[in-house]
């Protein structure tokens, strides 16, 4: 069977006729082309698919298309506004918080997050915030740097 | 400007298209036409193919091809191995894509599905009935060798894929002198690469014009394009590979893998392209794996602490069949390392490499040096325990002395350069490592069990001059490649044959061009990855890409320099021994103010109206460089961690990084490699390890199983360097992609035993699990 | 990973669930799906259909009135973590939830789906059998309410009848003078818990009066550690008793202690007297 979804991605509403099985990852890479989320594992461990849901990160990868229907969604594609980067995409390119880029899509939308429920984190903070997000290249020091530069330039307002 | 660039953190210009999701990785990309191919794996370790039948699997929705060994065997050569270790008794095994007759590890492939999309493909590989008989497992090494173990390979007995020893001084006399003999058995245990980007390729044959280009996910395009020609037989000027942006490699993208082939043999059969990206559980059971090492080793000393000799020998996993370079890994990029930063008068070992029913090994971060490094510096600090001297003041007393150009050693290197003390002292030093120890007493008294690791290490890096890979078998050069071409403006391209996927280079290559040349760093851009766009090169592994890549780029600078020069002085009416260059500028001797920059030149070169006699056009040039020796960075490490006497959890407290990899160009972006490859180090002494059940089967299948390192389990690490100039690069730099990884298992394990001392635990095994410590501490506390 | 296909149907009410449940037999409830989805992906469950209950309003909210917290089914563990409510009324509850994974997984995942999953490894189930929580289902036959001693009854098994719907779990709102305290052992790569223990103190004149302690990880089901609590009732806490206390759980363990290659049989029961001693300990210091 289909099912009729209607789901606004970074302010556009995309209807599309999907299977339920499809994953919501797959609709955003796939169905509708945006290739900025990552898969990086099969179990909801490494958070490269992260995204926001109503504004609350979700790993995409672990929820199906159809649960997201009516939803609206933030994906990396979404974050900059009028070409001016989203000050935690800032503080990634400022503080080397990314080496690969793989994991980074998913990082710095979970990181987005994590300074809207909390912002003006600990380094302490950062490390158990981003616990979901696995990278294999940055040793996630300057991840920390990052997102605590990023709570720092956006002086405590999320 | 040069001194600025040149040394100066100035941020990534790869990183504005990876921090807005417009880089492209290989599954990213759609071609009109697409479809998709999934591999049907086999589920057994070892077992023979009774039955294939695949008429559902072809009938299924969205299906348009099923392919098995029978269609592929024709078609495709077997898997390239392309490190041919010479005087080993080397025995290659066939090695095809498909398993026809026998499946060998876990993951084997035995069939491709192609269809519409990935959803149907993995449908109908479920409709796939293989009939298996099962033959008996062998997973670990040692015991692979055995005479009643099941034989992997008709052509291969006792499983033995080669034995290569090294030797040097008289070791037997060594052993006969020494005052104190240590020993320990080792196992270096099987690691899974986990870059966070799987493989994956999109393969489009072009039918009408006999051409092929392959998106893959490689450290090495120019090397899969050779490999790819020699296996499927489409010459390598109608062959196109393009890496585009990678994920992550660290070793497991080097090799030639089935997955890729099938993805090129599948086009080719239905003349549209196919994309086949693996799932982490198929990245897990199918892509190389690194380490499974069983080491037996000793050391002998004088009483005082001095090295006389090590003795070892080494089972090596290679897995069921051998990866493409993977016969060099346990042994030259090994055992050429055993005596270390260290005096060792002699030393002799011997390497098995051993076929078992695992998934082939490969390069893993480090690849070689880890497991020479580890062992010694726990032959270092088991002595240390021996003599009771205190592991820093062993290592002094064995520590080479300083030495700026080259120093022979007894496995027949010569180091470039190096001065390990200053390192180490650095390392102490910055740690307070008397009052740690102090400290490590008070807490002691407290049954608060703090451990203090120290690692010394230096690694070999920047493979490597041409006539040594032929000598040790790599069936490839080993040297790299740049063009460097001013367009008329003024702004640069340099086009290189290595492939960074991660590690910065577009970024400090424009630092090099831009401290040498005078041009704005912005006016450079780097271009890597494609085979059609630049030169041939041989890849970004072992940490070679600065150490080889970029004195080849240095060398078509100083060329474009040179010609810069002599038109200079043609427009400035001078002679060119009269001119001099500063800053981008170059002028008359004595008059500063007759001068050209650069980017006049740039101008005049390409526009060419005014040209000495005999000059070509363009400012354009080309470099082929090939090292003459390799780079050998080097540094100290130590680690402080705190063992929960009751359950064993190990938490690492503080870590401090020297190392010094000669001027760093960029040293941002070398502060971001020490913090990664420390980390993967920590991730070996505490958390990974691939598991194999007796019958084969990966019980560390996924990353619900295989633990890598989290931001919530790690402290800050503290990274410092020195500064020693490798004597024959053209730029004094070294590598620094692998040291962290090199040195930090060594330093957190030596940290761990250190913190067990009370308990007399000399002894564990990687990785170090609160249930392996506390079992450590119950039997000691039983004794 | 790409799951198996299936029919999709998403219920607006408890009702309409549950008529879609008799329509459609083996269907699987789909609330967050952090449980549902990874097998599904897997391809180690292929049901016919999955009935989606995520947006039942019925199902979502958390009240507290009477000394009582009722916790829709839907509640994800994220809002478990925060709601001033269940932090205030059972801070145990709110405890584990924010131990409970990943911050995305607290984000989708719920109470319903993880204790109608009963994963020994869950976090929720532990704690919800310490404070002897009552599961509201919803059936056939009408609603009825199950005691949190029958509804975990063994691996990944519960009392939930298959055409019965969890609606609501209920816990008693923390006391004066008790404490409590929720310790995971946390598996290092899937972060559920290699061993969990809750424990529920009461002190009352320098002597503990009463004690509940759940086990998790350690058995295909959470469990009481009743030798644990008898031995508590009526001492006065200090390090010697509750240690004493702790090491009986191993006569609550039995024989079907679980283990892995993380963590053998052995280690996790000697381990479980460690974490029962170090939950407790911090329980008695909250209930003082």
């Amino acid at each position: 069977m289909t099912f009729p979804v209607k789901i606004v991605v970074n302010g556009r509403a995309y209807q599309r006729e999907i299977e339920p099985r499809l994953l919501l990852t797959h609709f955003l890479r796939d169905a509708i082309g945006l290739t900025g989320t990552k898969i990086g594992c099969d179990t909801s461990q490494c958070g490269a698919c992260t995204v926001l849901v109503d504004g609350v990160a979700t790993k995409s990868c672990t929820r199906l298309a159809v649960q997201a229907d009516g939803t609206a969604i933030t994906t990396i594609e979404g974050l900059a506004s009028d070409g001016k980067l989203h000050h935690v995409q800032e503080s990634f390119w400022a503080k080397h918080g990314l080496q690969c880029g793989f994991c980074t899509p998913g990082m710095i939308m979970a990181s987005v997050a994590l300074l809207r429920t909390n912002p003006n984190p600990s380094a302490d903070q950062v490390r158990q915030g981003l616990e979901g997000n696995l990278c294999r290249c940055t040793g996630y020091q300057n991840i920390v740097r990052a997102v605590c530069d990023a709570a720092k330039a956006a002086g405590g307002r999320s | 400007m040069s001194a600025k660039v040149f040394g100066s953190g100035i941020r990534r210009r790869e990183d504005p298209r990876l921090i807005t999701g417009t880089a492209a990785y290989t599954d990213d990309l759609v071609l009109p036409g697409m479809v998709h191919a999934v591999i049907l794996r086999s589920p057994h370790a070892h077992a023979r193919i009774a039955r294939i039948d695949t008429t559902r699997a072809k009938q299924a929705a969205g299906v348009l091809a099923v392919y098995t060994a029978a269609d592929t065997e024709a078609s495709l050569k077997p898997m390239p191995c392309a490190w041919l270790l010479p005087n080993a008794e080397l025995k290659i095994a066939a090695y095809p894509q498909l398993a026809k007759d026998v499946v060998r590890y876990v993951g084997d492939c035995v069939a491709v599905v192609v269809a519409e999309d990935r959803y149907q493909a993995q449908d109908a590989l479920e409709l796939i009935e293989v009939d298996y008989e099962a033959l008996p497992v062998v997973v670990d090494p040692q015991k692979a060798t055995a005479a009643s173990a099941p034989q992997l390979h008709a052509d291969v007995p006792g499983n033995q894929a080669f034995h290569w020893t090294v030797a040097g001084g008289d070791v037997e006399a060594a052993f006969a002198k020494a005052e104190v003999v240590v020993k320990d058995r080792i196992i270096q245990q099987r690691l899974i690469p986990t870059a966070m980007e799987t493989r994956a390729a999109l393969a489009k044959w072009v039918p009408a014009t006999g051409e092929l280009t392959l998106w893959n996910t490689t450290q090495n395009p120019h090397i899969v394009r050779f490999l790819t020609s020699l296996v499927t037989g489409v010459p390598e000027d109608k062959l196109r590979v393009v890496a585009p942006e990678v994920g992550g490699g660290f070793g497991s993208k080097i090799a030639a893998f089935p997955g890729e082939f099938l993805a090129i043999f599948c086009s080719m059969k239905l003349g549209r392209p196919v994309k086949w990206t693996e799932t982490r559980s198929e990245n897990y059971q199918a892509t190389t794996h690194g380490r499974d090492h069983v080491q037996e080793v000793e050391l002998a000393a004088t009483r005082d602490g001095k090295i006389l000799g090590l003795r070892c020998s080494v089972w090596a996993g290679m897995g069921a069949y051998l990866s493409t370079a993977a016969p060099g890994i346990p042994t030259i990029l090994h055992g050429l390392m055993l005596s270390g930063p260290y005096s060792v008068p002699a030393l002799k070992e011997d390497v098995f490499g051993v076929y078992t029913n695992t998934t082939p090994v490969e390069a893993y971060r480090g690849a070689g040096r880890p497991e020479a490094t580890f062992m010694l510096e726990r032959m270092l600090d088991k002595l240390s325990d021996a003599l009771k001297i205190d592991p820093a003041e062993i290592r002094r007393r064995n520590l080479l002395p300083p030495f700026e150009d080259g120093c022979n050693v007894v496995t027949g290197l010569t180091y470039d350069s190096g001065n390990y003390q200053r390192a180490l002292d650095k390392a102490l030093e910055h740690i307070s490592y008397k009052e740690l120890r102090a400290e490590q007493a008070r807490q002691r008294e407290q049954k608060r069990y703090l451990g203090i690791g120290v690692c010394t290490y230096v690694e070999i890096c920047g493979l490597g001059p041409s006539q040594v890979a032929g000598a040790i078998g790599f069936q490839g050069g080993l040297w790299e490649s740049a063009i460097v071409r001013f367009h008329p403006s003024g702004k640069v391209n340099v086009f290189i044959g290595a492939s960074p996927h991660g590690q910065g280079e577009e970024t400090t290559f424009a630092q090099i061009v831009s401290s040498e040349l005078g041009v704005d760093v912005n006016d450079v851009k780097v271009i890597h990855g494609d085979t059609e766009s630049t030169p041939m090169g041989w890849g970004t592994y072992g940490s070679r890409t600065t150490a080889v890549g970029g004195a080849a780029l240095a060398t078509a600078v100083r060329k474009i320099k040179d010609k810069a020069k002599v038109l200079a002085a043609h427009l400035l009416e001078a002679a060119s021994e009269d001119i001099e260059y500063d800053e981008g500028r170059f002028f008359v001797k004595g008059t500063p103010s007759r001068a050209k920059t650069i980017q006049d030149i740039a101008l005049m070169a390409n526009l060419a109206w005014n040209l000495p006699a005999g000059m070509e056009a363009g400012l354009e040039a080309t470099s082929f460089y090939d090292p003459p020796n390799f780079v050998y960075p080097f540094g100290a490490h130590v680690a402080v961690v705190e063992v929960d006497g009751e359950t064993g959890n190990v938490e690492l407290k503080r870590y401090v990084a020297v190392d010094d990899c000669g001027p760093q160009i960029n040293p941002m972006i070398v502060e971001g490699q020490v913090h990664g490859g420390v980390v993967q180090g920590v991730g070996q002494a505490l958390w990974e390890g691939a598991v194999y059940d007796e019958n084969g089967q990966l019980v560390t299948g996924s990353l619900l199983d295989y633990a890598i390192p989290r931001a919530d389990t790690l402290p800050d690490i503290d990274v410092l360097s020195t500064v020693t100039k490798s004597p024959h690069h053209p730029l004094g730099v070294k590598g620094i992609g692998e040291a962290g990884t090199i040195a930090s298992t060594a330093a957190v394990y030596n940290a761990v035993v250190d913190a067990l001392e009370p308990f007399g635990v000399d002894n564990l095994t990687m990785p170090l699990t609160p249930e392996r410590v506390w079992r450590a501490m119950q039997n000691a506390t039983q004794k | 990973m790409y799951a198996p296909s299936f029919d999709y149907y998403r219920a607006g009410s408890v009702g309409e669930a549950q008529k879609l449940m008799q329509q459609h037999p083996g269907a699987k409830m789909l609330a967050g799906g952090h449980s549902l989805i990874p097998l599904l992906k897997l391809r180690l469950t292929a049901p016919p259909a999955l009935i989606d209950i995520g947006r039942i309003p019925e199902l979502k909210g958390i009240t507290a009135s009477n000394g009582t917290i009722r916790v829709g089914a839907l509640t994800t563990h994220a809002e478990l973590a925060s709601s001033p409510a269940v932090k205030s009324g059972s801070p145990m509850v709110a405890e584990a939830a924010a131990q409970i994974g990943d911050a995305q997984v607290r984000n989708c995942g719920t109470i319903g789906g993880n204790v109608a999953h009963a994963d020994p490894a869950s976090d929720l189930p532990t704690v919800l059998l310490a404070l002897e929580a009552r599961f509201t289902a919803i059936g056939p036959n009408g609603e009825r309410t199950i005691a949190a001693a029958d509804f975990f009854q063994g691996m990944m098994t519960t009392a939930l009848g298959q055409d019965e719907l969890l609606t609501a779990v209920e816990v008693a709102a923390k006391k004066s003078g008790e404490g409590t305290a929720y310790v995971k052992f946390v598996h290092p790569a899937s972060r559920y818990a290699v061993i969990g223990v809750a424990a529920v103190v009461a002190v009352k004149d320098g002597a503990c009066s009463a004690a509940r302690v759940a086990i998790g990880g350690l058995l295909p089901a959470a469990a009481r550690a009743r030798a644990v609590e008898s031995a508590l009732v009526g001492a006065r806490p200090s390090t010697d008793t509750i240690a004493k206390a702790a090491a009986l759980v191993s006569k609550d363990l039995g024989a079907d202690v679980l283990g892995d290659i993380f963590a053998s049989a052995e280690y996790r029961r000697a381990m479980a007297a460690v974490f029962v001693k170090r939950a407790l300990t911090i329980a008695f210091t909250r209930a003082a």
